[in-house]
């Protein structure tokens, strides 16, 4: 027999102030009120006080509902009845289909010791020209995208998903607009990759604390699927709505905030979630691809700021198309030396003529004279945007590869593009 | 001595004790399914002990039991320390993966040193003889060292050695020495002892002046900015600088005896390149492997937070350890923010008065104090050892105004500012030649590197006018300075870390083509025109870029030495 406490002495934003006894830090409760039930966590114990945030908001709560606390943290199942499902931020099914019970693990599992990590080498290959050939994606990778609203950020992520091949997708949406669940939704479906998708989907009108919970949600279950030798790939959009969501708890708890009143622990908030990012030396993988926009298209923001110093180096989409300079990945030169041997060259001297060509056209836009030179490249950067940069343009690797010596070749003769001569005979383009 | 559990808050716990409670001393969390998780002690009322739990405190209770015992949170010293990696607590990764698996459990522990390795041990004064802390017993082989076994540093009176053990092979445990102090009281002494991490470990006759250079082989370093031993210095960048790279770099090619590297707080995967890569990887100077010489203490961004606070600490008691035995030590910190926003999430935590961006108000005094742990010793034996602080500094945005980068730069000797406009420019090493400096003197004569910078701020100068007066609105002169300027950084100060050659510039190297590159930079070139000078500048940057990937002394280096010197000899014409 379970035991009830029903002296609810302090209820404050979405966290209640309850009289318990014997009751574990982290572990989890039911909050039974007039509104219905919700799940609540314990994130301070005094004596005999235990707060507890309360995932569906303490909206009619009333100091004299019942909490009965539940002996262990938040956990989540883990069987392949996952595969296909759509859960909300506190695991409840969001697809009208059974509750899963089975095989449940806790949430937040301990640190991946790192003399059990390998170096990454693995590419993921996403038919995107700008990630393949200028910034691979590697396997066990943690990379952001930055972006501002209304930006194509949770397209883009759609694409990687459809198109990266992994054997699992974990979709985590925070604060998401419903349409957007819907359109990720649509596309996996379309896509025809539903069956081996799982999503933990909090929509910004759904309480804010669940919204703290989906990225554990999503890692816990990949982590998982890993051990068991799978290749997953986490997508995470968007991480500000997470971060937001700890400022407005850390606030509530009165901690002191340490800047734009996000607390002082946010990096470490962030970076225990990307670090869960692995290539486990004797099982499979986890790699995450997050969303984050920045406020004020602030990279200086603490939320992209702290999120760079964390992860393996960023996409900046800006103008519906992946920035090439600032962006980075810290990992290609693990994997894009042994893809094909043109394309390191082909990566460094495309981005060095296209900023010839940007410089180019400050030049033009401030009424200096144009020179030959200068027009070669204002040809080859209008070439490169439509047929490279283009956030539409979804072909393979070596195709791209190719397409860009076609450009090269359009625009200039071999010794203008500073490759080297023994990779400009094998593969300059013959007329 | 046991306490309750009366309070949880993230991993601060605070305990009723009924009885002596030390300030900094540990503890340890009875969790009700048995694990005992490690703390220490930060706070004292009355009878109230907070203490922050270097583990997740998840699923303690309120009434939980907590042992207090008297120790502070220590390291333990001896031979086989080099080559391991630890975490911030001093608990051999390896062995805990062999033990648990792919994740680090919560309560689980080993001890620093293996108990079965045998130490072939040499004594080095016989019984009878008098000693005090500090002394060496004896001695055993490590790796290319000889490691000194010292009478434990703890032990602050005169003793006799009444007993020596004779050469032979002990483990770490065996008794070596039997000591007895003046009121007849006998101490047995192992080859490990226990060293509170908090506490600087530094005996010795005198502290010296740090003068002899640390050559790192990074040319901007050594030539501009140069490091000694027993100095400091920081390397506060943005991310994506190449902090980490640069720590690496220096890591593999510094001219010192044991370098420890303490990932504090750091990504994980850059770890794990560190650790496949140095054991196969040969120190060209002892022809071993460079893990022979190096400690990896690993507390990355993911573990518990207090750890992390704690492990700069192991790092430094390790290094000044071996720098009690005569030898040259570099420790580098990685990254020095982290460890302070450990800090500043305990001090929140513990609800004290924040000060600038919620950092606690002794953040400069403690980083200060880090930073003096640093220094060049003469022994009690006369020999001298030296502990070197690197810490590289992630400041909020790149700005270099916050806290934790001007707290440091008040106590570091040397300033290696990492820009990002030099990083995106693809410019490495990215420190910014205009804005780093260093108080100590290095390789190159301070008058010489004074004439080079001045020559580097003038072309600056001359770059900035030229964005407002166009190319045509500059004269010659100026011209000529601005293209002198980009000659130095991009032949001399930046240096292609992937290139075997060009990787690493010995000192000699380095004095030898300084030297050249004042004698370019100060030519007087006869020029008329832009142009004329451009193509000067062009043949003489190509020819010196080609030098720094030849090697040494090969008919390569000295063909082009030979175009150099005829270059200068005709002043370009």
């Amino acid at each position: 027999m379970r035991k009830y406490y029903d002296e609810i002495t302090r209820i404050a934003g979405n966290v209640i102030t309850v009289t318990a006894t014997g009751v574990g830090y982290d572990e989890l409760a039911v909050i039974s009120s007039k509104r219905g039930t919700s799940l609540a966590q314990v994130i301070r114990l005094e004596g005999d006080q235990v707060s507890l945030q309360v995932f569906a908001g303490t909206q009619g709560v009333s100091t004299e509902d019942r909490v009965q606390f539940l002996n262990s943290p938040m956990q989540v199942p883990f069987t392949d009845d996952l595969l296909g499902r759509v859960f909300d931020g506190a695991c409840r099914p969001r697809d009208d289909r059974a509750i899963l019970e089975e095989n449940k693990v806790s949430i937040g599992s301990p640190t991946v010791n790192p003399v059990r990590r390998r170096m990454p080498d693995h590419m993921v290959h996403t038919g995107i020209p700008m990630i393949d050939i200028f910034n691979s994606l590697v396997e066990s990778q943690k990379l952001p995208i930055f972006s501002v609203a209304g930006e194509p950020y949770n397209e883009l992520l759609a694409r990687v998903g459809l198109q990266a091949n992994a054997d699992i997708i974990i979709l985590g949406g925070m604060g998401l607009r419903h349409d957007d669940y819907l359109k990720f939704r649509d596309a996996f479906e379309k896509g025809g990759v539903l069956g081996r998708t799982i999503m933990f989907i909090h929509t910004a009108a759904d309480p804010v604390v669940e919204c703290l919970l989906v990225p554990d949600l999503c890692l816990a279950v990949g982590e998982q699927y890993a051990l068991q030798n799978k290749r997953v790939l986490v997508l995470l959009t968007d991480m500000t709505a997470f971060s937001d969501a700890l400022k407005e708890i850390s606030i509530i708890m009165e901690q002191i905030p340490s800047n734009r009143g996000y607390p002082g622990d946010l990096y470490t908030q962030l970076a225990r979630r990307y670090e869960k990012a692995v290539d486990f030396d004797g099982a499979g993988s986890m790699t995450i691809l997050a969303c984050v926009t920045m406020p004020g298209d602030d990279v200086t923001h603490p939320v992209p700021d702290n999120t760079g110093y964390i992860t393996e180096g960023q996409f900046y989409l800006r103008n519906g198309r992946i920035e090439p300079f600032g962006s980075l990945s810290r990992l290609k030169q693990q994997v894009n030396g042994k893809t094909r041997d043109d394309h390191r060259a082909i990566m460094d001297a495309c981005i060095q003529l296209y900023a010839l060509c940007r410089e180019s056209r400050e030049k033009r836009d401030m009424g200096f004279e144009m020179s030959p030179w200068d027009h070669k490249l204002l040809k080859y950067g209008s070439l490169f945007e439509k047929k490279i940069m283009e956030l539409s343009v979804n072909i393979p690797l070596f195709e791209a590869l190719d397409r860009c010596w076609n450009i090269l070749a359009e625009c200039f003769d071999p010794a203008e593009t500073g490759i080297r001569r023994a990779v400009i005979d094998a593969h300059w383009p013959k007329k | 001595m046991n306490g309750r559990i009366v309070a949880v808050y993230g991993n601060i716990v605070i305990a009723e004790a009924n009885g002596q409670v030390f300030q900094n001393s540990i503890g340890y969390c009875l969790r009700q399914d048995g694990a005992k998780l490690l703390s220490e002690v930060i706070r004292v009322r009355g009878r109230l002990a907070d203490l922050q739990v270097f583990e997740e405190t998840r699923g303690l209770k309120v009434g939980d039991t907590v042992e207090f015992q008297e120790e502070m949170l220590s390291v333990v010293l001896g031979p086989g320390l080099l080559g391991q990696i630890y975490d911030g607590l001093q608990n051999p990764l390896p062995q805990l993966a062999a033990q648990i698996g792919f994740f680090l459990e919560p309560g689980k522990y080993i001890h620093g040193l293996s108990a079965e390795t045998r130490w072939p041990f040499t004594s080095a004064r016989p019984a009878g003889q008098t000693v005090t802390a500090g002394d060496t017993l004896g001695s055993v082989p490590e790796g290319i060292f000889t490691h000194q076994i010292k009478v434990p540093f703890r032990m602050n009176q005169e003793y006799r050695i009444e007993k020596i053990a004779e050469p032979g092979e002990y483990t770490v445990e065996h008794p070596i020495a039997q000591l007895k102090d003046q009121n007849g009281v006998e101490y047995t002494i192992t080859m490990q002892q226990k060293w509170p991490v908090k506490i600087p470990l530094n005996l010795a006759r005198r502290r010296l002046m740090p003068q002899d250079p640390l050559v790192t082989r990074i040319r901007i370093i050594d030539s501009m900015f140069p490091v000694v031993r027993g100095g400091t210095y920081c390397i506060p960048g943005p991310f994506g600088a190449g902090k980490t790279v640069l720590q690496q770099i220096t890591s593999r090619h510094a001219e010192v005896d044991i370098v420890i590297l303490a990932a504090c707080g750091e990504r994980a995967g850059e770890v794990v390149e560190t650790l496949r890569e140095f054991p196969e990887l040969i120190d060209p100077r002892t022809g071993k492997s460079l893990m022979e010489r190096t400690i990896i203490i690993c507390n990355t961004s993911a573990m518990p937070v207090a750890a992390r606070e704690a492990s700069v600490y192991t790092a430094a008691t390790l290094g000044e350890y071996y720098r009690q035995m005569g030898l040259n030590v570099l420790l580098l910190a990685d990254s020095t923010s982290r460890w302070a926003q450990a800090m500043r999430e305990v001090s929140g935590r513990l609800e004290e008065i924040p000060g600038e961006e919620a950092f606690p108000a002794y953040l400069e005094s403690r980083i200060a104090a880090f930073y003096e742990r640093a220094g060049a010793l003469e022994l009690t034996d006369g020999s001298t050892g030296s502990l070197t602080i690197g810490g590289t500094v992630s400041p909020a945005g790149g700005n270099f105004e916050e806290p934790v980068t001007q707290a440091t730069l008040k106590v570091v000797g040397a300033f290696h500012g990492l820009s990002r406009a030099r990083s995106d420019a693809r410019r490495y090493p990215s420190i910014d030649p205009l804005d780093s400096w260093s108080k100590y003197t290095g390789i190159i004569d301070p008058d010489k590197s004074i004439r080079a910078r001045r020559i580097l701020r003038r072309g600056n100068e001359v770059r900035q006018m030229m964005t407002v007066v166009g190319e045509e609105g500059t004269s010659v002169d100026d011209y000529l300075v601005a293209l002198k300027a980009d000659f130095f950084d991009n032949c001399y100060l930046q240096q292609n870390a992937f290139d075997a050659v060009d990787a690493a510039t010995p000192a000699q190297r380095q004095q030898f083509v300084f030297d050249k590159v004042l004698t370019v930079l100060e030519l007087p070139l006869e020029v008329q025109e832009k142009d004329q000078a451009r193509q000067l500048m062009v043949k003489i940057s190509d020819l010196f870029r080609n030098w720094n990937y030849a090697a040494q002394d090969t008919e390569e280096y000295q063909k082009i030495l030979e175009q150099i010197d005829s270059f200068i000899a005709a002043k370009g014409k």
